[in-house]
């Protein structure tokens, strides 16, 4: 069964049409990969899963968004939702306390106050993260002081600790050195054993490299979807050829 | 010619810019001048913790005055601060747009009415339904006192309060608004535990600056506090600040009262000075 | 189509009854901002009900006696006191803006400690302030209570006040202007108040507004400067009373309630004018 199923998606922001009917099935435990230059819908689409696009004024949805079969503009509470998905933003964003405090914000969020419970939480997440040796001593420390790959990673683990079953991430490495990049994209590939990602990127080879499913999005619409060997050695479309030799975009 | 003129305002401009590095010094001058020696001639300890002011008997102890100012100003703080915070949190992150509007002026117009107006409010609306508090739970009390005096100076520093807070809840990055969100946290939530205490020392700086309207506003408090010039007794009773020391008796003191008003003055610059360091410290941790 | 991402009523009543704290501190925040309001729109409405009908022709009579306890001179007198401070005040303050913010080098040390004491002035209360005037204008240059010392005094009062949106105003316009000058082989003194100055104009003007503000609703800083003659003065060294300080009298005074209460609605009146004014002279700022 699949794990988003998106039907006729449409979206406004006041009259600029940004996602012209979508329509997108996305498998479980793969990484689906979101490219198409700027200003494509990509971010949209990626933000309409967990209804982040609510906070946008004039931002208008019509169509059908299934999670597991549930459709989260239905009767779904939104919080639960946004537990269920989690999202890692483009600049890493953590928040201004503690290491500790930033994982364990999530599930404080949501009930959980155990002292043991949370230290498991903290550790767990940030070995899933692939960062706890790096700051296993210095947990109680700003997370502001970390490097902007740590913050990422740190962001990714703050995702994790709240057991969500999607991730989604926004150009997660657009902010960050090769190095800390190649260390995201490793921490992806182990991820997607447990969880659904789904990733906007720029990157032609990132994509290429990581992903399992590639959707190519120009001006609001997909244009191709399909495993990303074929997509990227075989394009069906004259278009996705085009942007992925680097025609346009 | 033409460079002459330049020159000319270029140095006009300079005088200019020192006018207030004038004012400051004198004031400072003339303060400490007229009242510092009074606190020689009375001694410094007699005055700062002598506890009776009796200027015909040459007693000039300001300690009830000095417990008084902090007082009410504690009071102020403990009405008003509370409901200032989460006013501004409302105004910055919960108000809708056609409310806010409304909301903006009128946090302007409170912070505009002048401190008179505020005094004579308190005086026939505030005073009376205190005074019946008083008779109804046999308190002794007229109506004026610290508690009085407290609830409308917290009125009185709302919008200082709010509007400063406001700034520093609006400058706190919308990453961690979002980043929390994101995490299933509520709208509430995210605001309360993410972004108030992200902007914890604007809110300070705004506290602080409220303290020191409290501790220098004197019309408001002179018609309500009842200007006893003992010890604070109670909630209920009367009690007289620093302020309201000085504009009461101004007026017909001569001599070492006259001088010993004035270091009042000093003591409440003083204070205010150090409020006023406090305030560009914590504005600075800000940024 | 209707859209489907703005969560309805029904959503949000659900998701509160999942989270009572959620529900809690919304309700918190509600409330306080309903005292803030109530607490003004009681304030004003109390006043205005209780002193309206008291704003009787006599209270507006030319002299002030006992029986009419007029108030026209008080208003006058705050007229002129306003403008006296202003006409102190204002040039220097802008010159002061002008040299701190077109010819002040950055990093100078001045600057610095202009910054520092102007913020000084600004926290100091206006009792302080009173006491200052007593002891230079009245005393030590021996104007005695009058309506100059009281101008002087709240002159010292405002600088910051205009100063600070004066430098505000010139630091938003925008360098090309400048260079553009500089450019033609205008001099500094010229691009100042030929281009720089007029495009400030309604940001300094904002600064004004504050000040007069300020101005009317003082009264600690003048009760020993300028004094209480409830009169029209008839020279510069003559004392006054503006209407905050005849407002006090008359409350303190405990024979004239009705009088204050119309006093109280003719200060409440200006106050709104001036925040009126000054509301719609910031959308003009922000439009540009």
């Amino acid at each position: 069964m699949d794990k988003f199923t998106i039907s006729n998606l449409d979206l406004y922001y006041d009259d600029f049409h940004a996602l012209k009917d979508v329509n997108l099935n996305l498998p479980p435990n793969e990484i689906t990969a979101f490219i198409g230059p700027s200003g494509c819908g990509k971010s949209t689409l990626l933000k309409s899963l967990n209804r982040m696009n609510d906070l946008v004024e004039g931002c208008r949805i019509t169509g059908k968004v299934l999670l597991d079969g549930e459709d989260i503009y239905g009767d779904m509470n939104v919080n639960h939702l946004r537990k269920r998905v989690g999202m890692v933003f483009q600049k890493p964003n953590p928040f201004p306390m503690s290491i500790y405090d930033n994982i364990a914000y999530g599930p404080r969020t949501h009930g959980i106050h155990s002292r043991a419970k949370l230290d498991d939480i903290v550790e767990k997440s940030l070995r899933d993260a692939a960062i706890w040796e790096e700051v296993k001593d210095r947990l109680k420390l700003s997370a502001l002081g970390m490097s902007g790959g740590q913050q990422q990673r740190l962001c990714i683990a703050r995702a994790l600790a709240v057991e969500p079953e999607v991730l989604l991430m926004d150009e997660p490495t657009s902010a960050l050195d090769p190095i800390s990049t190649s260390k995201i994209e490793d921490l992806a590939i182990e991820l997607k054993k447990d969880y659904t990602i789904i990733m906007v990127t720029h990157n032609m080879q990132q994509a290429a490299r990581i992903s399992d499913k590639t959707v190519f999005f120009l001006l609001g619409e997909v244009i191709e979807y399909g495993e990303t060997e074929q997509v990227f050695s075989v394009p069906n479309n004259k278009k996705t050829e085009d942007y992925i030799t680097g025609r346009f975009g | 010619m033409k460079d002459m003129k330049e020159t000319i305002m270029k140095i006009i401009f300079l005088i200019s810019a020192c006018a207030s590095i004038l004012a400051v010094a004198l004031i400072c001058i003339f303060l400490f001048a007229n009242g510092v020696p009074a606190i020689g001639k009375i001694g410094a300890g007699e005055f700062l913790l002598g506890k009776t002011w009796r200027p015909n008997n040459n007693l000039f102890g300001i300690f009830p005055m000095i417990l008084g100012s902090i007082y009410v100003t504690a009071g102020a703080i403990i009405a008003g601060v509370p409901i200032g915070i989460l006013t501004a949190i409302f105004m910055a992150k919960f108000c809708p747009k056609w409310l806010y509007r409304f909301m903006k002026p009128a946090v302007d117009l409170l912070a505009g009415i002048p401190s008179v107006v505020y005094g004579f409010f308190g005086l026939v609306v505030m005073v009376p339904l205190v005074r019946q508090f008083c008779r109804a739970f046999e308190l002794n009390g007229n109506g004026s006192s610290i508690f009085t005096a407290s609830l409308l100076l917290g009125i009185m520093i709302l919008p200082t309060v709010i509007g400063v807070s406001e700034a520093a809840i609006r400058a706190v990055p919308d990453q961690y608004y979002e980043g929390a969100l994101a995490l299933g946290a509520t709208h509430e939530r995210s605001v309360f535990f993410t972004v108030f205490p992200a902007a914890k020392s604007g809110i300070m700086a705004a506290v602080v600056l409220g303290v020191g309207r409290a501790i220098g506003e004197t019309m408001a408090v002179i018609m309500i506090a009842g200007n006893q010039p003992r010890m604070p007794k109670g909630l209920f009773e009367g009690v007289r600040t620093l302020t309201a020391n000085i504009v009461l008796e101004m007026g017909y003191a001569a001599d070492l009262h006259r001088e010993a008003l004035i270091a009042t003055a000093v003591v409440l610059f003083v204070f205010i000075l150090i409020i006023n360091l406090l305030f560009s410290l914590l504005k600075r941790r800000q940024k | 189509m209707q859209a489907m991402n703005k969560q309805t009523w029904k959503q949000k009543a659900k998701a509160y009854r999942s989270s009572p704290l959620s529900l809690f501190l919304l309700i918190l925040v509600a409330l306080a901002s309903l005292i803030t309001v109530c607490a003004l729109l009681f304030l004003i409405g109390y006043i205005m009900v209780k002193g309206i009908p008291n704003l009787t022709p006599s209270l507006f009579a030319w002299t002030y006696n006992t029986e009419n306890v007029s108030l026209l001179p008080a208003l006058i007198n705050t007229i002129l006191m306003t403008l006296l401070s202003l006409l102190i005040a204002g040039p220097l303050a802008i010159f002061a803006a002008i040299y701190l913010v077109e010819y002040a080098k950055r990093g100078n040390k001045l600057v610095e400690i202009v910054r520092v004491t102007a913020e000084t002035l600004t926290g100091i209360p206006s009792i302080v302030y009173g006491l200052f005037g007593l002891l230079f204008f009245v005393t030590t240059l021996k104007w005695g209570y009058s309506l100059l010392a009281g101008a002087f005094t709240l002159a010292i009062m405002i600088l910051p006040v205009i100063m600070r949106t004066t430098e505000e105003a010139l630091g938003s316009v925008p360098d090309t202007f400048r260079e553009g000058s500089f450019g033609l082989g205008a001099g500094r003194l010229r691009t100042v108040f030929v281009v720089v100055l007029p495009s400030a104009v309604p940001g300094i003007l904002s600064g004004v507004i504050l000040a007069i503000g300020r101005i009317v609703g003082e009264t600690a800083a003048l009760m020993y400067t300028a004094g209480t003659v409830a009169e029209v003065p008839s020279s510069l060294l003559s004392s006054t009373r503006t209407l905050s300080v005849h407002m006090y009298a008359l409350s303190s005074e405990g024979l004239y309630t009705d009088q204050a209460y119309a006093t109280a609605v003719v200060l409440l009146i200006i106050v709104l004018l001036i925040n009126w004014l000054s509301g719609a002279l910031a959308k003009k700022v922000k439009k540009g």
